[in-house]
C-alpha cells in the first residue's frame, strides 16, 4: 500500500517536472527572458571595457570576478578538509601532543 | 607500474599535456578555456606520472612545500590583484578603472587584469587537483 | 534539435539510468566516465567549448581517477 502510494506521489511529481520543462521557452529567440539588456552589454561594450574578445572569460573574471574568487575559495576549503581529516603527512609528535577541541 | 612501454609513453605525453595546460590558461582570454580547464589538465598530467612512476617518485617533484606555496600562492595573486584595484579604483577587482593596460585586441598581452588571474586560478586548480590524489593515495600506507 | 543531440540525450539517459542500477562500483565508475564524455560532446554540439574542455577533463579525468582511488581502499561492490 505505502509503495504504490510513493509510485504515485512520483508519478505527479514527474508529471509536474515535465508540464515545467514543457513551459520552458523552447524557441531561443528575440522575445526569450534570457535575452535582456545585460546581454546586450555584454555582447557590445564587453571588448571596449575588457579588452579580452573571449567574452565568457571576460564574464568570468572581470564582471563576474567574484563569483571565481569564490570558487576559489571553495576549492581551498575542500583541499583543507580533505588534509585535515587524511593527514598524509603525520608527524608522530604531532599526533602524541594533546589536543585541546 | 613496471611496463616498459607504459614508461616510455608516458614521458613522451607527459610534456605535450602540460604545453598544452599551459596553453589554455595562458590563451583563456583569446580562446575557448581558462584557468579552470588549463589547471585541470595541468593537473592530470601530474596525476598520470604519479600513476605510473609511483607517489616517492612524484612527491620529489611535487612535494608538499611546493603543493602549500602554490595552494596558498594561486589564491594571494587574486586577491592581490584585486587589492591593486581598491588603491587605485576604489573598487575591489576593478580591471578598465584601476589602470591595467587592455592592450591590442585578440593579441596575447591583452585584457588587463583577466590573464594574471587565470594564472592565479589555474596554479590553484592544478595543485588542488594533484594534492587531492597524493593525500587519498598516500594515506593508504600509513 | 538534430539527430546527434537526441542520440546523445537517450544514451546519456541510459547510462544514468545504468550506474543507478549497478552493483559493482567499479562498473559504474567506468560508466560514469562514458557519461562525462558524452556530456562532453553534447556541450559541443550545443556550442560551448569552455564547457566541453572542463567536463572533459574534470568530469572523465580527475573524477573518476578520484572515486577509484577511494573504491581501492573501501569495498568494490555495493551491500
Amino acid at each position: 500500500m505505502r509503495k504504490w502510494a510513493l509510485r504515485i506521489l512520483f508519478f505527479m511529481l514527474f508529471m509536474l517536472m515535465s508540464y515545467s520543462v514543457l513551459q520552458m521557452p523552447g524557441d531561443i529567440g528575440l522575445d526569450s527572458p534570457a535575452y535582456n539588456e545585460a546581454t546586450h552589454h555584454y555582447i557590445e561594450e564587453s571588448l571596449g571595457e575588457t579588452g579580452a574578445i573571449n567574452i565568457i572569460a571576460s564574464i568570468l573574471t572581470d564582471y563576474r570576478a567574484f563569483d571565481t574568487l569564490g570558487e576559489t575559495i571553495v576549492l581551498f576549503t575542500s583541499i583543507i578538509a580533505v588534509i585535515s581529516i587524511l593527514r598524509p603527512s603525520a608527524k608522530p609528535e604531532e599526533e602524541e601532543a594533546p589536543t585541546d577541541g | 607500474m613496471d611496463d616498459i612501454i607504459v614508461k616510455s609513453i608516458t614521458r613522451i605525453i607527459i610534456p605535450f599535456v602540460q604545453l598544452y595546460g599551459i596553453f589554455i590558461i595562458l590563451h583563456g582570454h583569446v580562446s575557448p578555456g581558462g584557468g579552470f580547464s588549463g589547471g585541470a589538465l595541468f593537473g592530470t598530467s601530474l596525476i598520470l606520472y604519479t600513476l605510473i612512476f609511483g607517489v616517492d617518485k612524484a612527491q620529489k617533484k611535487f612535494s608538499h612545500r611546493v603543493s602549500e606555496i602554490a595552494e596558498s600562492g594561486g589564491i594571494l595573486i587574486y586577491l592581490s590583484i584585486g587589492v591593486i584595484g581598491i588603491f587605485t579604483a576604489g573598487y575591489f577587482l576593478s580591471n578598465k578603472a584601476a589602470g591595467f593596460p587592455l592592450g591590442e585586441a585578440g593579441s596575447l598581452l591583452s585584457g588587463g587584469m583577466i590573464p594574471l588571474l587565470m594564472i592565479g586560478v589555474g596554479i590553484k586548480v592544478a595543485s588542488t587537483m594533484v594534492t587531492l590524489f597524493h593525500t587519498l593515495i598516500m594515506e593508504e600506507r600509513l | 534539435m538534430g539527430i546527434v543531440n537526441l542520440i546523445i540525450v537517450v544514451l546519456l539517459i541510459v547510462c544514468a539510468l545504468a550506474i543507478e542500477k549497478m552493483k559493482d562500483l567499479l562498473g559504474a565508475v567506468i560508466v560514469f566516465s562514458i557519461y562525462s564524455l558524452l556530456m562532453s560532446v553534447l556541450w559541443l554540439v550545443l556550442k560551448t567549448p569552455d564547457v566541453a574542455l572542463t567536463e572533459a577533463a574534470i568530469g572523465a579525468g580527475i573524477t573518476s581517477i578520484l572515486f577509484i582511488a577511494i573504491i581501492g581502499r573501501t569495498e568494490r561492490f555495493e551491500k
